[in-house]
Order: structure tokens, then sequence, then C-alpha cells
């Protein structure tokens, strides 16, 4: 018989089950196979009731974030002749609750973003007949990293904070926040602060900087928040210190 | 059930949706807009578009040179009135993605970059290094989170159009979160679905882009134009079909056989110039390039895989710093899924599905015949697209046409009283009663297996090259798939996210989309762009300067009609690539 590996895979229903449990999938091995493929191959072949998101299978669209071997990583993006021989979990995304097997529930990551202004905000709009901003390839490498955020939220899986804290603002929509505040063309920076600078803002972060090792895009959320940090350091000293500051 | 009233409904959320919803909500901000879709927007698949969004930007560029490039790559079948709008507009819908934060390359001065793309006379394409699509996806939908009457509505599937006297009023689509249905009753219903790659088995779309749209308005009687223009992407990941962006080769990249030879020159795309020459050799038209592909694989000159033939895609000579700055999506690509760094080696590329020219039939303020329902993106066809779509052209198209359908759905939606209450519950709850007959009959077809049996024979038969042999092999299969999925079998019978049901509802959907491919391909006897018949090699404009109507007809197959091109000042002439195109 030709190789096969053994994958373990979290189930629940809330509509059936009281709680969730485990099923093991014995499926052929093949060396180009990602977990994504494998799930594909399980509904396909041995249950077509396994509920799992994914779709673009190029690391791009963030749909199929989850948990590999207790590692929040993209289905799609972690191949299983990393495992071979070995017996491959997978769990639905840490921290969030479950709407049934491998589908975690988003909307309170979407809620955060949206309280963050996380658009371009200007004093004036600029009128269509004017052309576009001019905006130096130094100034785009300020915030570029930080436009790389896919909202696949595998950093929210990693961040003890998160864990521990549900109203934390958390790494990705701070990230994201951050993108706009270094961005030459932005001034929505104070706007912002409002969220960032708060108590679940950047504050609750204690610099773990999980959420930057497991970001399959290089954004690095950690360096955001510090960066974010000292800006609002910054913002407190000079409300206090400096005259018509408040309080 | 519940019916939710809006004035506007938006189904799709990728770049048109997106575009449509803000485009409504600026211009008249008492509208309740509704936007609706079965993933949350930034999954859409707007997000993996690499190179570029094309729009005049240059002095040493025009209006002209942009619609010469775009009627001649589409073989003279774009209408020509939509092609000269869509070069006008596309300028200042890219400058306002810059307004509202896109991060566009740019040049040492500051200015917005633009690069070469395929089939282009000179550089227009504006560009995000090689996330041009992921960039202006999160950007749209990021800035749609300004408009507070934009009410979204994320992993909604919708299944049906509601019709009233010949008139849209809405939709009925499933919460996948808790399996109900609901209602949209609407004063207009824009249509943004995305194409229908999918229907092949080796394609650059995600898994979600099943024709669903094209679909539910097939279903409703309005007609889908020129669906048996399907683009092949010349340069593709074999294995898994990843894209490799077109900008490759815009930034130098050179395509070459298992003799390292530059085989375009051989298909009258030459002459091999070492750098880039605009519309020649590597920067030729799609259709082109992937018919050279074919012929080579016929001469056995292709580099074998273990995902079959292949040829080489050699960035090499840009050097890594260029590389990782203007493709470092392109390189990640290659280490992660077939193992090669294009820094050190060529990347082994082929064919593969990657764009529906076709698509709702609609005219250029994306109205389609039905009055209310409006469609843009890939969903529809306006058509500035014809026979093979010009690289880059189609994320600036979903700017030009969201927006256009946000003001068309605007203008028809104060003329409109809403759709009555008797028509909206009975037309909903027919919908309801076709899901739950799925739940409640136990069928007997497997939808695995009929995919699987539709993608095969969409492979072989309504592929790059096409026969009269082929294609009614594969119209009797399609036909005969379309009567066994009346009886196909729902496996999963929960109601919480079930995706077993979306599944099947795709697979119903792909079969409409995938016989009127077929079928159309069928009745069109000539060759034109990405539409090759072997038995009729040239294009034909005498019998077939006209756009295939193909029509819902309550029988087994579509009943496929005609309609003239609209020709404003280019007459059909000759595709001239190579030495002489630039």
């Amino acid at each position: 018989m030709s190789e096969t590996i053994t994958i373990r895979v979290l189930r629940y229903d809330p509509d059936k089950d009281a709680e969730p449990r485990f099923d093991d999938f014995i499926v052929p091995y093949r060396d180009e196979w990602v977990v994504l493929d494998v799930l594909a191959y399980i509904k396909e072949a041995l249950d077509p009731s396994l509920a799992y998101r994914g779709s673009c299978h190029m690391a791009v669209c963030g749909s199929c974030g989850m948990m590999v071997n207790r590692q929040p990583k993209l289905a799609c993006h972690c191949f299983i002749r990393d495992y071979r021989g070995q017996l491959v979990t997978v769990e639905p995304l840490d921290h969030f609750p479950i709407e049934r097997d491998l589908i975690v529930d988003q909307d309170g990551f979407i809620e955060k973003l949206s309280s963050l202004y996380p658009y371009l905000v200007t004093e004036h709009d600029k009128p269509l007949s004017e052309g576009t901003n001019l905006q130096t390839p130094a100034q785009l490498a300020a915030f570029r990293p930080f436009t790389q955020c896919i909202n696949c939220l595998l950093c929210y899986a990693a961040c003890p904070q998160v864990a521990l804290n549900e109203g934390f603002t958390g790494p990705a929509a701070l990230a994201i926040a951050h993108r706009y505040n270094r961005d030459s063309r932005d001034s929505g920076e104070e706007l912002r602060s409002e969220i960032t600078d708060s108590h679940h803002g950047v504050w609750d972060c204690t610099f773990v900087g999980a959420c930057s090792e497991v970001c399959p895009k290089n954004v690095d959320p950690a360096a955001a928040i510090q960066q974010t940090k000292i800006s609002a350091s910054f913002r407190w000293l000079k409300a206090r210190l400096l005259p018509g500051g408040t309080s | 059930m519940d019916v939710i009233d809006t004035d506007i409904a938006i189904v799709g959320a990728g770049g048109a949706g997106l575009r449509a919803a803000i485009e409504v909500a600026e211009q008249d901000p008492s509208l309740k807009i509704a936007l609706i879709s079965k993933v949350f927007p930034m999954r859409s698949h707007t997000v993996a578009a690499e190179g570029g969004a094309a729009g005049v930007a240059k002095p040493n560029d025009s209006f002209d040179l942009h619609f010469n490039d775009t009627v001649s790559g589409g073989d003279w079948l774009c209408d020509q009135d939509a092609v000269d709008l869509f070069v006008r507009t596309a300028p200042e819908e890219l400058t306002r993605m810059e307004h509202w934060g896109c991060p566009w390359s740019r040049e040492a001065n500051g200015q917005v970059a633009v690069r070469p793309f395929g089939g282009m006379k000179t550089e227009r394409t504006w560009y995000a290094a090689d996330k041009t699509g992921f960039h202006m996806l999160h950007t749209l939908f990021q800035t749609s989170l300004k408009y507070p009457s934009i009410t979204r509505f994320d992993e909604f599937y919708s299944t049906e159009l509601l019709i009233e006297e010949k008139r849209c009023i809405g939709l009925v689509a499933i919460e996948l979160r808790s399996g109900k249905l609901v209602a949209f009753r609407a004063k207009a219903v824009i249509l943004a679905t995305g194409g229908a790659g999918r229907v092949f088995p080796f394609t650059t779309n995600g898994a979600i882009k099943t024709g669903d749209g094209m679909a539910m308005a097939y279903r409703a009687g309005v007609p889908l134009k020129d669906m048996e223009f399907v683009q092949y992407h010349p340069t593709g990941l074999p294995g898994t079909g990843i894209l490799i962006t077109e900008g490759a080769r815009g930034e130098g990249g050179l395509l070459t056989n298992s003799d390292g030879y530059r085989y375009l020159q051989d298909y009258g795309l030459g002459p091999p110039d070492p750098w880039p020459r605009n519309k020649a050799m590597e920067l030729g038209p799609r259709d082109r390039l992937s018919q050279a592909f074919w012929h080579e694989q016929q001469k056995g000159r292709t580099v074998k895989t273990p995902f079959g033939d292949a040829v080489n895609l050699d960035i090499r000579h840009l050097g890594e710093k260029k590389i990782d700055e203007r493709l470092p999506m392109v390189r990640e690509l290659a280490i992660s899924y077939v193992g090669v760094d294009p820094v050190t080696a060529p990347i082994p590329v082929r064919p593969v599905v990657h764009y529906t020219m076709g698509g709702i039939d609609t005219d250029i303020d994306a109205a389609t015949p039905l009055p209310g329902l409006f469609a843009a993106g890939e969903c529809a066809c306006v058509s500035i697209n014809g026979a093979n779509r010009l690289g880059s052209n189609s994320l600036a198209e979903i700017l030009v046409f969201g927006a256009r359908a946000g003001r068309s759905a605007i203008a028809f939606a104060k003329t409109v009283p809403p759709g009555s209450d008797r028509a909206t519950k009975a037309k909903a709850e027919a919908a309801q009663a076709k899901i739950r007959a799925l739940f409640l009959n136990d069928g007997t077809e497997s939808a695995p297996a009929l995919r699987r049996a539709m993608n095969e024979t969409m492979e072989s038969g309504v592929g790059i090259f096409r026969s009269e042999e082929s294609l009614r092999q594969s119209c009797a299969v399609l036909a005969d798939l379309r009567t066994r999925f009346n009886q196909v079998r729902l496996e999963d019978r929960s109601n919480v996210f079930n995706t077993d049901l979306v599944q099947v509802l795709e697979l119903g959907a792909m079969l409409d989309v995938a016989q009127t491919m077929a079928e159309a391909a069928l009745n069109r006897t000539e060759s034109r762009g990405s539409h090759q018949r072997l038995d009729y090699p040239k294009r034909d404009d005498e019998a077939f300067l006209t756009h295939s109507i193909s029509s819902y007809s309550g029988g087994d197959r579509p009943a496929i009609g005609a309609r003239n091109v609209v020709i404003t000042r280019s007459r059909p002439g000759e595709r001239i690539y190579g030495g002489g195109g630039s």
C-alpha cells in the first residue's frame, strides 16, 4: 500500500454535538500537498460534512488560518511533507469562538478593525483634477510592510494577551492602524489614538512577539505596536506638558 | 422567512461590489445598501490579482493607444463604445484609488510608476509590487468601513433573484452561520460575483469562483454573452495552477523551451531582442502565448515536470534586488510551491484557465436586459474584453464599471417602488422549497463525482484548442450531468455552516455556466482570440463579428443567439505583434 498520513481534525457541530471531539482520517501522502489539499480530499472522499474555510490556495486571501499541531498556520501554506511520519492535528484558530469544525467567528476582529478608522484620513478632499499625491519610494517604504496584512488572524491565535483579555484590539488591527499612521498622505493619527492609546490599545500588549513570529506575511505587528507605544507616550507627554494641553 | 428591506442590494464584495457600494454611499448617503457576499470581503478573488491595473498615465501614451491595444487584443469582439468609455475613465478611477490610500509603487520622484504588460504599445499598468489586486481589495474594503449606509452581510450565499412583473425586486440568500434563508427586498440589485474558472480543473481561480451570479441571472432569463471566450494565462505553476504574474515578463522575464530556446519567435512574435520590446515575444498577448505553448507541446519541446509539461520562465537576469522589489510574491510563491528560487533557477510554468471574458449581458451603463438588475466585474460582459482580455484591464474594469453600476442602480432605484409583499413572499418561499427538497430527498448522484466529470469534459473538450467533435462530446456530457444533477445527494443535513450545501449549489451554477461555454463554442465555427477551433482555424468576420447570446430556454440546453458587435472607429484588421507591432 502506498504511503499514508493520519490527520486528526477537531469536529464540532452546535446543532448536534454537546462538545467538540476529534476524528481521525487516514489519507494518501502526497509530497506536494498542503493541509488545505488534505481537507479537500477528506471532504470529497471521506466525510462531506467537514466544514472549513479556504479559497485562493496561494497564501493571500487569508481564509484558511487554523492550528496545525498547535501552531497557527495557513492551511494552504503548510506542507504535509513537513510532518511526514507524524500525526497531524488540525484545530480551529485558538482564541476565537468555534462556529463549526474548523470555522471560527471572526466578527470581533472586524469590529476592532472598524473602530480604528482604517482608511486614509485627510484634511480636505483632494479633487481628482489635481491628480495623484506624490510619495517617494522612501515614504512608501515607511509603511509598506504594514500594508501586507491579509487578516488571516494567525497573530490573534498566537497572542497570549488575546487569550487573557477579550477586549484587546490585537496585533493585526493595530498594525493596520499603524500602516495608515505611517502613510505620508494620512492625517488621522490623533483620531486613531482614541483607540490605539487606550487601555485596550497598545498598552495591553506585553511584547511577547508571538504575533510577528507566526505572521505568514512578515508584517511584524509587534514592531507596529512598539512604535505606536512610543508615539502614544509622546502624545501623553505633549498633552500634559505643553501650553494648551489638557489635564 | 426574514425579509430585509434595502434600497440597493449588491451581491459580491470583491473589487467591483465594494466599488459599487462606495459609489452609492458617496452619491446618496440616504440610500440603504446591503452588501452581500458568500465570503468576507477581503477573501474575494480580486485579492489574487498580481500584475496591475491599466490606465493611461504617461505623456507618450494616449486613450487612442489604450483603445487600440484593447480592441485588437480582443480580436475586434469588444464593443468599441464601451472601450472608449473605459479607457477615458480608467485613469481617474486609479487616481481615486490613490486618494483612498492604495500603496501604488512609485518612481524616484514620487510619481506613480507604470510597467509594461503583454499586448501593450507602451507602459500603462499601475502596480503595487506584484500584489496589486490584494492592495486594491484591502484599500476598497477598509475605505468602505467609512460609510454607515453600507450594511455588510458577510458569509451569506445568494441563491436566486426575486422577480416581479419582469423586474428584479431582490434576492434570496442563505445565512451560512445559521442556515436561515433571508429575502432581501431591494429596488435595484447589482451582481458582482466574479468569474467561473472553477468549471475547469486547472485554474488560477480560487475555490470560490463558481459563477454563482452568472447562473442566478441566467436562470432568471438574463442572457450570458460571449461565454465561449475563456482566457488561459500563459504562466501558471504546474500542479497548483498558481498565477505567476505577467509583470514578471513586463520586468524582462524570458520564456524558453526544453532546448533553452525562446520559442515564441517561431509564432510570429519575434524578433527575440534581449530587452523587452512592447507587444513582442514575452510581451505578446495571452491567447497567442498560451497557444504557442500548445504547439511546443505537440512538437515535444516542453520541459517534463512531475505535474505535466511546462516551459521555463527565466527572471534570473533581473537580479535579486529587483526581484525582491518588484516581484516579491513571485519569488515567495515559486519557492513555496515548486521549490524553485527564481533568483537562481527558471520557474516552470504552463497555461492555466484564468479569466472568463464572457458573462452577464450588460450595456455600457452596467444594466442587464432585466429592469432593476445590474452587473459589473468579471461576472459581467460589457464587453470591453472581447475575445481575449488585455492583461491589467480587469482591475481597472472593476472600478470603472463597479462605480457605473452604482450610479445606474441609484437612478433606477429612484424611479420604482419596492417589490410587493405578496411577490417577495411567494418567490422567496418557492426558493426555500427548492433548498428544503435537497434536505428531504435522498438523491442518488454524488456531487464530487458530477463535479469531476464536468471538470474533465471542460478540459478535454473546451480547452485551448477545440473542434466540432470535442465540443459535441462535451455538450452531450454536460447535458447528461445537468439531468443527473436533479438527483444530486446532499450528504450533510446540518443547518450550521453547511459547506456541503454550498458546494452542491455552486455545482448547479457551474453546470449552467459550463453548458453556455460549450454550446456557444460549438456554435462559433471560426477562430478568434481565445476561442480556437482546429476545424475552423480562421477568423470569419462575415459570419461572426457578433456576440453570442446564451439564453436559458427551460430545456436541457441553452439557446444560442447573436448580436452585432458595436464598431465605431476601428474596422477589424490583422492583429500584429512582434517587430511590426511595437
